[in-house]
């Protein structure tokens, strides 16, 4: 019997109502489709069983039986096969993929992230390492793909927004590139990691290539408003232990006792906890709207966005507006598909002096903030004898975040303009063709108060402005031949293209001292050109057997016409087993794909600016001059170059295999993967004589890097009311250099890298060895009494030859993890949703600065006294031991980045308000959960080497979906 | 539009050989550069586009690097800071990865790429000769350096290719002596006469002087003595116009580019035009602390770092300027040195200032305006009446006595600090040079030709890193090449130790 069945479609992810779903009785046409908010109303056979399906989602069938509300949520499909992936210039479908590449969606996402678009997927992707450079509002991140595959060029992956390559170079004024993006805007991430895969973007693809894509509106959508509105409050999640103002009084006379140069006068009365002084509870919120829909046949998304986060250091903040326009018509019975997209983000930016972290750290404890003197301001500073400004004193770091103001401005517009037309008399054949523009322009000041103690009579800045503007072009054109060929059961897809691409900056900077007079005028300019020739060809056979190769050739202004050119091929295979008998009638087996794969990738992001083979005279400036007679000339000086210096290659060997089972509810992979680079870009030092420079950017060494990945997804329980899927990923990376010099020389040790700082200049604390990981730690090995104590001065003689040199020096860990894992959950339980995402590394090292710098010694030096860290209560160092490998401590972690509880109120609200609206509010906790054996602050530092890190704060964000 | 990849430095700072040296005035900026290579850590104030990266832009000044290893070896001079392996150099027990020791090993090598450069651009081109000569002049000195210091290095002249990678040869202390006395005896006549040419630019009187002090020397350098050569070079000095400036104190001043008469080579400082970290800076900067007015030594704060030792003090009559060379600052420090890394143990000296000899303040309370000077006729009657004692002929012991006087005239403002033949000995001669050109980067090569900078003849406070002193080792006596070149090239080795 007929009756009227009336329910609710809803988001398995965020519990908002899909409108759209199409609601059909099976084996039939009869149906209808959801409205704006997701609900329905139908009449149907009792005996009827309704299959709800829509794009992008899993659909599900349900007998109605006795029910006449029937609530159905739907869940991202997992793994459809026949979705296609975006690849460089062009899709495939995932059929037919060959290579490693990982996507994940939006709504995958982390969630509760802020304003930095790569925390979305931290954690998310075996193999894909991202840390953040500390926890400065809108700071920057460290990506790592497999490891990284450079010595001396840059390791960060290349970024193409929308089939736009970026400059990966920074902005001035900015301090990440990618938040340029909202992360609300954003539709998918898709990271290719094997070479087969990025050998597409062959010179700049070593270190694996990032694509990202924004959301754009559905041709027949209706028009839809998304709001999303989150608050925030950070805090500081601990402060280091140095020693209070009593237990630092009571240390400083007793010293004084046998040390003159301690001198106990110089304690004040005061107690103060200077590190409180220079953090605070931060705040934020933030604000989005998106319009998508389509509009008389023409699909467009726009959104305008705002944030303003308020970083723990004192004075730190940002604001970023942004907004973005997506078109996306079709024409001549989609014939022709144009697509048009403007990203426009405008960032304002108060920096905070950094320097104030480690000086609240060595500032006196007894001395107060301020001393109400009426100089330098009011702020307590150290003064010699004679009453002047000790210059070599520790600053007031209170004074340092109040006394100077370091603003920027930054714009940024990344337009493109795409089209995509399939020839009338040869539909199988697609022309395209991308103009893209990318464009920036940065401001800034920097104002010192006149007073503050640290500026001098001249020659110290108190104003500075700074500008600069950056420009990006493309053009690419390429031609794409898709072909079903049923009689030999084959499927073809050739693509070959060109594409030009020029980056050019020119930046300026204008600085003048207390009087006036002008310390620094400097200008610069430059561009680089990058021209390059591509194709792919996809052969696939029997649904079962797929062949893709690739190739580039790419052109460099950065190097010498004779080296200009590289080539960069690469081949992979993909065998479909489920298709074959053996396995296409084992139901629990829904997917397995093999994957082999080689490729060569390039490198050419040297980082030592666009003419490095070019030998360049450069001029100094007017303060920089020598005089001759009454008259002072500029100075003209030859750099170092090599004219030789050409493409640093990394060739990849790639193993893999895609897995689903049940329906591909549990999906994976496995790779296995080996890169070799050779003629590795690597700053050596040059023989003496022989150029215009002690160390230079050349080709020699080779480096290796292997590993594994394990990637697995899987939904545990799919019911009406209750869904929960898991997410896990491992991966295991290790490099080794194998070859760093152009002879044999059994007692090269290698080439020393990786500052510290706190216990003078030019003290490394890393090497790169032959036989040994990049920036691999180079210690003295510490020699422990029966209590453990630390024996000062006392190392290991590893030589055994009677003496402690630097040849007692031996390579210690390196600070990479050996081991990341990821891992996710997310639950929803009826209206509730509740998810968490962690990660664990294992297996790093690092190098604990801060504390190095504390030790008696530096107690009192040149009147004014120092504070230190409690551990010299354990070390008791006397003197710097900066090389020992007792600050060397196990860097392996583990941590929960964020944990989101969820509620969905639109049964609550929809009610009350009267009209179709779905609602969403959900609190979380960012950086909720270190665990690990690390003495100081965070284990996770950027290069291994732990010093005055702006801490990340532990943040709780309360948010708001709402869509109507 | 593949031609969009033949790219030109945008840059107007930064040109091509091609399209910058086009005119005289990029000639003399590329000689400016080699002068200027003696005292400035880079191309942009201050000391930013370092000439060389492996170390600070202002610890690479070629001027604060001689004053270490001249100075911190020895009994002169002892630093309060810890940086890096700064102490190793008082403490006589570096090594071959001692950071200050490659960064003045590069700096050498680096000043004589320049020069090299230099001199094979203007190759064949007349109108540039003089800037060649003085090029060449500005090699020997920098090979010179390495010749006292290194006793060995890479060989490179204008001959050799730069921008490619090669291995320069390696040189020996007679194969390098051999080179500087051809090649100064060679420019010695084109060389502008004394006094003539712009001041800072070098004159035949840099290269008498380099040859003079090289010849007294020999003895260190290549065994075989040629003190009368040094008498020969010292009385081309002394016959070329130059006088002893009446003032002692005036040579040390912001106004010393007055004092040509004495002063034969300057390195010229600038207070807004020739701004460095290293240089003059850290030489006023790094000797005032503990009590000492900054202000009356024309600068804006003192850094606490150099000071003196006992055994120094000791070589004057007192402290309290009886001998008006020895400008001690004795309040609030001691004269002991307990605590190496205190500025008030030791006793402070205050020789340079930035203030003129009639009490103006230099232009810029950071940068001092005084020059350094590097060689000045005093020390040529010293090593004059030197090379006479030693047996050198063309020269007699009157004449000897009548130049040390004329320095202890001046020293005492009257006669009663005179010598007479017999006080004429060589012990007296070495206190005397140190009294006369402590802290002028001159003590190090002169203790080690006495044969009392490492060993046991002489001990001074913490030589050796203990309170009183202790003997060293006698490979101290030159610095080993940094083990990043004998890693670089295979034609380099030290000499046993290193």
């Amino acid at each position: 019997q007929e009756k009227v069945v009336t329910g609710l479609v809803t988001d398995a992810n965020d519990g908002i109502g899909i409108p759209g779903v199409s609601v059909v009785v099976k084996g039939t046409t009869i149906g209808t489709s959801t409205d704006i908010d997701g609900s329905y109303t139908l009449s149907v056979d009792a005996n009827a069983t309704l299959i709800y399906s829509f794009v992008g989602y899993r659909p599900q069938e349900i007998l109605v039986g006795s029910q006449s509300q029937i609530n159905v949520i739907l869940s991202i499909e997992t793994e459809n096969l026949s979705e296609v992936v975006i690849v460089g210039y062009g899709q495939v479908r995932k059929d037919d993929a060959t290579g490693s590449v990982f996507t994940v969606k939006s709504d995958d996402f982390n969630q509760g992230t802020t304003s930095s678009p790569q925390d979305l997927i931290v954690g998310k992707i075996a193999g894909v390492q991202i840390v953040n450079d500390g926890g400065a509002p809108g700071s920057g991140s460290t990506i790592r793909i497999r490891g990284g595959s450079s010595m001396s060029a840059s390791n960060d992956p290349l970024i193409v927004i929308d089939g736009m390559p970026l400059d990966n170079r920074g902005i001035d004024g900015m301090s990440n590139v990618l938040s340029s993006l909202n992360p609300n805007d954003i539709e998918t991430f898709t990271v290719l990691k094997d070479a087969s895969a990025t050998a597409i973007y062959g010179s700049r693809a070593s270190n694996g290539v990032i694509l990202i894509t924004t959301k754009k509106g559905k041709a027949g959508q209706k028009i839809q408003v998304t709001y999303d509105a989150k608050f925030s409050i950070g805090k500081i999640k601990e402060t280091l232990d140095v020693l209070n103002a009593d237990d630092y009084r009571t240390l400083v006379t007793a010293r004084a006792v046998n040390n003159s140069s301690v001198n106990p006068d110089l304690l004040g009365a005061a107690s103060t906890d200077w590190q409180d002084e220079i953090y605070r509870d931060a705040t934020g919120h933030e604000h989005n709207v998106g319009i998508s829909g389509s509009y008389k046949n023409v699909p467009f998304r726009v959104s305008a966005g705002y944030t303003d986060q308020k970083g723990i250091l004192r004075t730190s903040e940002m604001q970023r507006t942004t907004g973005t326009l997506n078109v996306n018509p079709s024409f001549f019975d989609e014939y022709l598909k144009i697509n048009i997209g403007v990203k426009y983000m405008q960032i304002e930016n108060q920096f905070a002096d950094k320097g104030a972290i480690g000086n609240a750290l060595r500032m006196d404890p007894t001395q107060s903030v301020f001393n109400n003197t009426g100089i330098y301001g009011g702020y307590t500073t150290w003064l010699m004898s004679d009453g002047s400004r000790n210059v070599n004193a520790t600053r007031n770091p209170v004074a340092q975040l109040q006394q100077k103001d370091d603003n920027s401005d930054v714009s940024r517009v990344i337009a493109d303009f795409q089209a995509d037309y399939k020839l009338h008399f040869l539909p199988d054949l697609k022309a395209s063709m991308k103009l893209g523009y990318d464009y920036s322009d940065s401001d800034g000041d920097v104002n010192t108060d006149m007073d503050a103690s640290w500026v001098r009579a001249s020659s110290t800045g108190v104003k500075r402005d700074y500008t600069q503007e950056k420009k990006n072009e493309l053009v690419d054109f390429y031609l794409t031949y898709d072909k079903d060929l049923p009689s030999l059961d084959s499927k073809i897809n050739v693509m070959g293209g060109y594409e030009w691409q020029h980056f050019w900056s020119k930046s300026s900077a204008f600085e003048v001292d207390r009087n006036n007079d002008q310390i620094e005028d400097s200008k610069n300019e430059t561009e680089n050109y990058l021209v390059s020739f591509f194709g792919r060809a996809n052969y696939t056979f029997k649904n079962k057997y797929i062949l893709t190769g690739t190739v580039r050739q790419d052109g460099s202004s950065r190097f010498h016409e004779d080296n200009r050119w590289g080539v960069f091929p690469s081949a992979a295979f993909a065998w479909r087993m489920s298709e074959e008998s053996f396995l296409k009638n084992i139901d629990v087996v829904s997917n397995a794909k093999v994957r082999l794969g080689y490729g060569i990738t390039g490198q050419q992001e040297l980082g030592q600016g666009d003419y490095p083979y070019m030998g360049t005279y450069r001029l100094s400036d007017s303060r920089t001059r020598y005089q001759f007679g009454d008259q002072f000339y500029t100075l003209l000086r030859p750099d170092g170059y090599d004219e030789g210096l050409q493409w640093e290659k990394t060739t990849t060997y790639n193993a893999g295999l895609d897995f689903g089972f049940f329906n591909n509810k549990v999906n994976g992979s496995i790779d296995i993967y080996k890169r070799k680079t050779k003629d590795l870009l690597n700053t050596i030092p040059v023989p003496a004589g022989t150029n215009f420079t002690d160390l230079l950017l050349t080709n020699v060494g080779d480096l290796e890097n292997n590993g594994f990945e394990f990637a697995i997804n899987a939904i545990a329980i799919d019911t009406k009311d209750l869904f929960w899927e898991v997410g896990f990923n491992l991966s295991y990376n290790k490099n080794e250099i194998t070859r760093l010099t152009n002879y044999d020389d059994p007692n090269y040790r290698g080439v020393e890298t990786g500052g510290i700082s706190g216990v003078g200049v030019g003290n490394n604390i890393q090497i790169n060895a032959v036989g040994h990981s990049l920036n691999t730690f180079y210690v003295y090995e510490q020699v422990y009494n029966s209590l453990g104590k630390p024996i000062e001065g006392l190392y290991v003689d590893r030589n055994k030859d009677g003496q402690i040199t630097t040849a007692d020096k031996y390579y210690a860990e390196d600070p990479a993890q050996d081991y990341n894992i990821g891992f996710s959950s997310s639950i929803k339980y009826k209206d509730f949703d509740f998810g968490f995402n962690g990660r664990v590394g294992l297996g790093g090292q690092i190098y604990n600065n801060v504390i190095v710098g504390g030790r008696y010694q530096e107690m009192t030096v040149n009147e004014y006294l120092t504070n230190m860290p409690t551990e010299i209560n354990k070390s008791k160092f006397e003197t710097a031991q900066q090389y020992s490998d007792y600050f060397l401590e196990d860097a392996s972690f583990f941590r929960i980045d964020n944990i989101t509880l969820g509620y969905n109120f639109t049964k609550i609200l929809k009610p009350l308000l009267g009209f179709d609206i779905n609602a969403r509010a959900f609190a979380t906790v960012q950086n909720a959960i270190v665990i690990t054996d690390y003495s100081g602050l965070d284990p996770e530092v950027n290069g291994g080497i732990d010093n005055d890190v702006y801490p990340r704060p532990r943040t709780f964000l309360f948010g708001l979906n709402v869509k109507f | 539009c593949t031609d969009d990849l033949n790219t030109e430095p945008l840059d107007e700072d930064i040109r091509t050989a091609e399209t910058v040296l086009t005119d005289a005035d990029s000639y003399k900026q590329l000689l400016a550069k080699c002068y200027a290579g003696l005292i400035l850590g880079g191309q942009t104030a201050v000391d930013g586009e370092p000439d060389i990266s492996s170390i600070d832009g202002s610890f690479s000044s070629y001027l604060r690097l001689l004053w270490n290893h001249q100075e911190l070896p020895t009994d002169e001079a002892i630093c309060a800071w810890n940086d890096g392996n700064l102490r190793d150099l008082h403490d006589q027990d570096w090594d071959s990865s001692n950071e200050f020791v490659k960064a003045m090993y590069y700096r050498i090598a680096l000043q004589i790429t320049y020069c090299n450069n230099l001199i094979k651009l203007t190759d064949g081109q007349s109108e540039y000769k003089a800037f060649s000569d003085e090029a060449r002049a500005l090699r020997a000195l920098s090979y010179y350096h390495m010749l006292d210091m290194f006793g060995r290095g890479p060989f490179v002249t204008e001959e050799d290719e730069i921008g490619s990678f090669f291995f320069p040869e390696m040189a020996t202390q007679q194969q390098i002596f051999d080179y500087i006395e051809s090649e100064l005896t060679t420019i010695e006549t084109e060389l502008a006469e004394p006094g003539t040419n712009e001041y800072g630019r070098a004159d035949k009187g840099l290269a008498w002087a380099i040859l003079a002090k090289m010849y007294l020397n020999a003895e260190v350098y290549i065994g075989v003595p040629k003190y009368t050569e040094a008498i020969t070079y010292c009385n081309k000095i002394i016959g070329g116009g130059y006088s002893l400036e009446p003032v002692y104190a005036n040579l040390f001043l912001a106004d010393n580019h007055l004092r040509t008469n004495e002063i034969i080579f300057p390195i010229i400082s600038d207070g807004n035009s020739t701004q460095s970290w290293g240089g003059m800076t850290f030489l006023l900067h790094s000797t005032v602390g503990g009590d000492m007015p900054a202000s009356e030594s024309g600068i804006d704060g003192g850094w606490g770092g150099n000071r003196t030792t006992e055994s120094f003090v000791n070589l004057f009559p007192d402290a309290t300027g009886t001998d008006k060379r020895g400008m001690f600052y004795t309040e609030g420090q001691n004269l002991e040195i307990e605590d190496i890394f205190n500025f008030r143990d030791g006793y402070a000296l205050r020789k340079f200032k930035n203030v003129t000899s009639t009490g103006a303040v230099g232009s810029n309370l950071s940068f001092p305006d005084t020059d350094f000077p590097l060689y000045r006729l005093a020390d040529f009657y010293l090593t004059y009446a030197e090379a006479v004692v030693r047996g050198g002929t063309g020269g007699d012991m009157a004449t000897a006595i009548g130049y040390i006087n004329e320095l202890k005239e001046r020293a005492y403002g009257d006669t009663s600090g005179n010598i007479i033949a017999s006080d004429l000995t060589l012990d007296f001669l070495l206190d005397e040079r140190a009294r006369e050109l402590y802290w002028e980067c001159h003590r190090r090569t002169d203790l080690i030709r006495f044969g009392k900078l490492t060993d046991g003849n002489y001990n001074w406070p913490w030589k050796g890193a203990v309170a009183d002193g202790k003997n060293t080792d006698v490979r101290y006596n030159v610095f080993p090449i940094p083990s990043s070149d004998i890693n670089a090239n295979p034609n380099l080795s030290n000499i046993t130790g290193y």
